[in-house]
This record gives structure tokens, C-alpha cells and sequence, in this order.
């Protein structure tokens, strides 16, 4: 919140009238209460993603678009096809991002499969380490952000994100990423790329909550983050993960 | 498909984010670390020979110093906050250190040396200009006007000082620029422990060939005869510093070939193709190897004056050419292929862009006409002597 010395005397005013009223802080600075007690500590955030359950359809690339008014031609969440021949290289194709979901294959006989990606909110994040001026941070929740009103611009992070989530924003001329719909999940929501997923692919969750399936996803299954020798400590995990995906 | 775009990149990955001018950036500070070494030879390791450059190299590393931060200025997204990295700099980031080890070597390097070195003249010219001249050379004087032979001891010792500050300052300068790139472990193009000690070397490669060049340009501009004792012992030193730089970087590549991980096939073939005409033609064969054997010739055969003075000037031509190449593939390379080792990209710089090709001109040009001025304004030279050192 921006505070001019005039609020502040307003406020302090406001403060010395109210205080023996009982009035709560929240009430004084004028800010509408929120639904639910919303403490950042109680969180740790991240995704898992379940390859087999995506269909490619780029809902979620459609939904997180519009949701955080990203720009034309850069990608907070895209998706991947991957089509793989034993021996060669993978073929890997995302147009626009799958914003419009895949063309169909020209190839039937090889193993093809989708991976939808986005930031991997990395607790040792390598974009984190390098900003000059503390600009990207992890939040205490576990959500790698960017103060948009303190970034340089100068993209030294862009070159350290080794997957790729990063832009720089063109109207802003600041680096824009993923928030893992921050605006979404600190209300109880979750974000708009989960929410529109038809198949229930990517999921949202929180470490910190004892009840949360991913616990019992992560016993159960053999997972797996994206480049794990980055050491990032990534925390979106991907049920399956094939090897030829980069 | 999208236009330039081969095999598969992230879809963030299409359009590159350091261009032309975060090219020049370690190539205007490798500049400035280089002509200061150049300097400190005879300053710190007694170097007689080269005593016509030494005033030539500081004034050549003060003005490339002074443009250094412009291309990154000029880069950033919001210019107007770049004061953050001095007020609240975040202590995890390699270019945080930036503005301070900027701000060390100009004020307490580059700055003190220049004024020690030319105290005794500025209080001489202080006292025999007029007008707006007196002015300037008064205030250069900073107040002190005692030259006398006791004050100069004194001068001359801190000067010695600083000097001996100013080597692992320069060190300092450059190999911070090659650790920005070296310590990307997104990226194996830049990832490399050998990424600062390379970017050293090829810093002093290139500033020792600027001074050369300059000192060979203002000798004709001034109808100066050349110290051609001078020019031999820089162009040995130009020689044997590009000996190591050459064998760095070649045993970067052969560690990189040998070892063939994940990423080789893909940089192997950016080599072969994106990079052909810059790094294989421009940097190695015209750039590195050419320059050496001109220099390596002067070094077993003794060819005649006029020869020598056509091949060390040809040689540091090419050697600044090929440093500018060398920055290019490191800056650029670093950012053709995609982090998914599936594809590549294309850059190709605007002409009046912010980052364009004149921006970068002009930014290139502006050290050269800052060295004019202060040749002009602190003369390395007696005017009419051979190039001698102005005694003070």
C-alpha cells in the first residue's frame, strides 16, 4: 500500500479517535476485510501435474491469459507434445503455447504425450540469486514473485530461469512470470490454469497442510520435477515424467 | 512455425533479451582493465620501454571507464531506478556488485592515479593558461598546489600504491564481468569457472591493442615520431598475453568436446552454423590467428620499420575485431540455442532502435572522442619531443 504523509497524518488521526472505540486496524486504514485469516506461514505452495491426464486441450493457457492479462506471444503456462521415436531426438512442438490446442499428429506410431508447464515456484530459485535489487523473491508462502515496481528490467533472471518461465513484460518493461494465481490462492481459490483444466491434470498444493492429497499423491507415485541436476528445488512435480522431456 | 525459429524452443525464448549493446558492456570494461595493466607494466614491473604509453593507457582506461555503465543504461527496462542497485543491492546477485566495483575503480583507482600522476602539470598549466583554461586546471588542482620535490616523493609513492590496488582492481573489474556469465548454471554456453580468467586475458589482449592502436594515431596526428622500442616491447607483451588467452580458450573447447554432455550436440551445431561466420571465421581466423602470426613473425624475424609499424597495426586491429567477435558469441551464442536443447533462435539487431546498431556506434565512438579531449586537456606528451613523458 502507498502511504503519502498525508495519509499517514489521516491515519494517525483516525487512529487516536478510533482506538478506544475498539475498532480493528484493518477497519482505521479503510481495507475490506478479508473472507478468511489468510497466514502466509500456514503455506507452502506448488503444483503436480499428472502427464497421463493431459489431453492438450490448452484450457489452461487460455484461462491464465485472460485471468492475468498476459501479453500476446509470451507464456506464464504453456503446453508440450512430445512425440518420441526410439533413438532420435524427441519432436516437440507447443504452437502459441497450445493456446489453441494441438494440431493433430502427422505420426501415429510413435509415443506421444502432453506436458503442460509453468513456473516451478523453486524454493533455491536461480532467477531468485540474481536480481540486483531483490526485485524477485520467494514469498513465505513459497511462491516465486516479481515487485513490478521495483524490477529493472535488466533480465539477468530471464537468463537464469533454466525452463524457460520467464519474459520481459512489453508494455511494463518489467520481467513477468507466473504467480500461481496469488491474487487467487491467498482468497481460498485455486489458480485459473487448475480451475479449467477439464481433466484434473494440474493440481494445486499445499505443502504445509497436513490434508492435502498431494501427500498421499507423493507416496504413491513415482514422481518426478523438471531438470532435477538444477538443483532449484522445484516445486512442481510431474507423476511420469519421460525422460526425453527437457 | 515462427520466422527464425528452427526445431523447438520455449515459447519465451523466441526473442533474445541481451542484445548488441550488453555485447559492448565487457567489451568497453575488458578495454579499460586492459589498458590499465598496460599501464601498471610500467608503473609496477618497471617496464621502461613502454613509458611513452603509460599517461596514453590511463587516459584511454578513464575514458572507456566512462562510458562503460551507458550501454547497460540504456539496456534496462526502467533506466530510471538503476540507482537501486546502489541503495538497497541484493548481496546474492553477481551484478549487484556492479556499481561498486565501478565505483572503487574509477574514484579510488583510476581518478587518484591519473591526478597523482598529473598533479605537477596541472598546478604548471594552472599557473601559465588564461581564462576558462586557468579555471579548469585551478580546480583540477583541487586545491593543492605544493610540487615541491618532497611532495612529489610523496605523490609518486602513493601513486605506486594505488597502482599496486589497482592490478587485482582491474582483475577485479573484468573477472566479475566473466563471472555475471560464468556462474549461469542455466546456461552451458556461460557456465564455466574459466569464463572470468578468459574474459581477463582477452581484456588484456584488447586494451593493450587499443593503446597501441591510439598511441599509433595520435603519434601521426601530431607529427610525433613513434618510439618504435616502445611499440616492439607492446606488441611482445600483446603476443604473449594472446598466447594465453588462446590456449584458455581452446582448452575450454577441448574440455567441452571431450567431455560431450548433454548440451554439446546442440552447441556443436549453433558452431557450425550460427556461429560459423562470427566465432569460427571472424574470431578464430581473422580475429585470433592471424593477429598471432604477425606478432609471432615480429617475434623470430626482424622485419623493417615501416613493415613493423603496417604489421603491429594490422594485428591490433584485428585483435580488437576479434575480442568485439569474442563478446558477441559469448553474449549472443549464449542466447541462439533454447535451455531445452531443441532448437535455436535468430537475432538481428535494429538499426535506430534503443539497442540498434547506431546506438551502438555512437556508444562506441564516445570513448574515443572522451580520449581526444582528455589528450587535449592533460597532455601525455612534450609537444615537438619525441614521445617523452611530460616532466613534472
Amino acid at each position: 500500500m502507498d502511504l503519502s504523509r498525508r495519509d499517514i497524518f489521516k491515519i494517525g488521526g483516525k487512529l487516536l479517535l478510533l482506538a478506544s472505540a475498539g475498532a480493528t486496524l484493518d477497519e482505521i486504514l479503510g481495507a475490506a476485510p478479508p473472507s478468511e485469516a489468510y497466514r502466509m506461514a500456514d503455506h507452502w505452495w506448488g503444483m503436480i501435474i499428472d502427464i497421463d491426464k493431459c489431453i492438450g486441450c490448452g484450457s489452461c493457457v487460455r484461462a491464465c491469459a485472460q485471468e492475468n492479462q498476459v501479453p500476446a506471444g509470451f507464456f506464464r503456462t504453456w503446453v508440450e507434445r512430445y512425440q518420441v521415436e526410439e533413438g532420435k531426438q524427441p519432436l516437440v512442438d507447443s504452437p502459441n503455447g497450445a493456446m489453441d490446442g494441438f494440431p493433430p499428429s502427422k505420426r501415429t506410431d510413435l509415443k506421444s504425450f502432453f506436458v503442460p508447464k509453468l513456473c516451478n515456484q523453486c524454493a533455491s530459485s536461480p532467477c531468485v540469486q540474481v536480481c540486483p535489487v531483490g526485485a524477485t523473491f520467494v514469498s513465505p508462502d513459497g511462491v516465486v514473485l516479481v515487485d513490478e515496481t521495483y524490477c529493472l528490467g535488466c533480465r539477468y533472471c530471464v537468463q537464469a530461469c533454466p525452463y524457460g518461465c520467464r519474459y520481459l513484460h512489453p508494455q511494463k518493461r518489467t520481467v513477468d512470470k507466473c504467480t500461481l494465481c496469488y491474487h487467487r490462492i491467498t482468497k481460498g481459490l485455486t489458480t485459473a490454469c487448475c480451475e479449467n483444466c477439464p481433466t484434473g491434470a494440474r493440481q494445486l498444493v499445499d505443502f504445509k497442510n497436513p490434508k492435502d492429497p498431494v501427500h498421499e499423491f507423493l507416496r504413491n507415485n513415482k514422481v518426478e520435477v523438471l531438470k532435477p541436476y538444477m538443483a532449484t528445488q522445484a516445486k512442481v512435480y510431474y507423476k511420469d515424467l519421460d525422460g526425453a522431456v527437457r | 512455425m515462427i520466422p527464425g525459429v528452427d526445431g523447438f524452443i520455449y515459447p519465451n525464448e523466441v526473442e533474445l533479451q541481451w542484445g548488441l549493446l550488453v555485447v559492448l558492456y565487457p567489451y568497453i570494461t575488458g578495454l579499460v582493465a586492459g589498458a590499465f595493466i598496460l599501464a601498471s607494466l610500467e608503473r609496477v614491473f618497471k617496464v621502461e620501454a613502454v613509458r611513452p604509453t603509460y599517461r596514453l593507457a590511463l587516459l584511454t582506461a578513464l575514458a572507456f571507464l566512462l562510458v562503460a555503465p551507458l550501454p547497460l543504461q540504456l539496456h534496462l527496462g526502467h533506466p530510471e531506478r538503476s540507482l537501486e542497485m546502489y541503495l538497497t543491492p541484493h548481496r546474492s546477485s553477481a551484478m549487484a556488485m556492479f556499481g561498486f566495483v565501478y565505483l572503487w575503480y574509477l574514484m579510488v583507482v583510476l581518478l587518484l592515479e591519473i591526478w597523482l600522476e598529473y598533479r605537477a602539470d596541472i598546478v604548471r598549466l594552472a599557473q601559465t593558461t588564461t581564462g576558462w583554461q586557468r579555471l579548469v586546471y585551478k580546480l583540477l588542482t583541487l586545491g593543492s598546489e605544493n610540487v615541491s620535490p618532497e611532495a612529489r616523493r610523496i605523490d609518486d609513492k602513493v601513486s605506486y600504491v594505488v597502482t599496486v590496488i589497482g592490478i587485482p582492481s582491474a582483475f577485479l573489474l573484468h573477472g566479475y564481468v566473466g563471472f555475471i556469465f560464468g556462474s549461469i548454471k542455466a546456461n552451458p554456453w556461460w557456465s564455466s569457472p574459466l569464463m572470468p580468467i578468459v574474459f581477463l586475458f582477452s581484456a588484456m589482449v584488447s586494451g593493450i591493442a587499443a593503446v597501441l592502436v591510439l598511441y599509433m594515431a595520435f603519434m601521426k596526428i601530431k607529427k610525433m615520431p613513434l618510439d618504435m622500442g616502445c611499440l616492439d616491447t607492446i606488441a611482445k607483451y600483446l603476443f604473449y598475453t594472446f598466447v594465453i588467452d588462446f590456449s584458455l580458450e581452446m582448452l575450454d573447447l577441448v574440455q567441452r568436446t571431450y567431455e560431450a554432455d548433454e548440451s554439446f550436440r546442440t552447441l556443436d551445431f549453433m558452431v557450425h552454423t550460427r556461429l560459423w561466420g562470427s566465432q569460427v571465421i571472424l574470431q578464430i581466423c581473422v580475429g585470433t590467428l592471424l593477429p598471432l602470426v604477425l606478432l609471432a613473425a615480429n617475434q623470430l624475424w626482424r622485419f623493417s620499420v615501416s613493415r613493423r609499424k603496417a604489421m603491429y597495426l594490422a594485428a591490433s586491429l584485428l585483435t580488437m575485431m576479434g575480442i568485439f567477435a569474442m563478446r558477441w558469441n559469448v553474449v549472443i551464442g549464449g542466447q541462439l540455442f533454447s535451455k531445452s536443447f531443441l532448437g535455436y533462435t535468430t537475432y538481428k539487431v535494429g538499426f535506430a532502435a534503443r539497442e540498434g546498431l547506431l546506438s551502438a556506434i555512437g556508444l562506441m565512438a564516445l570513448p574515443f572522442i572522451i580520449v581526444v579531449v582528455l589528450v587535449k586537456l592533460l597532455p601525455p606528451w612534450a609537444e615537438g619531443k619525441p614521445s617523452e613523458n611530460v616532466v613534472g
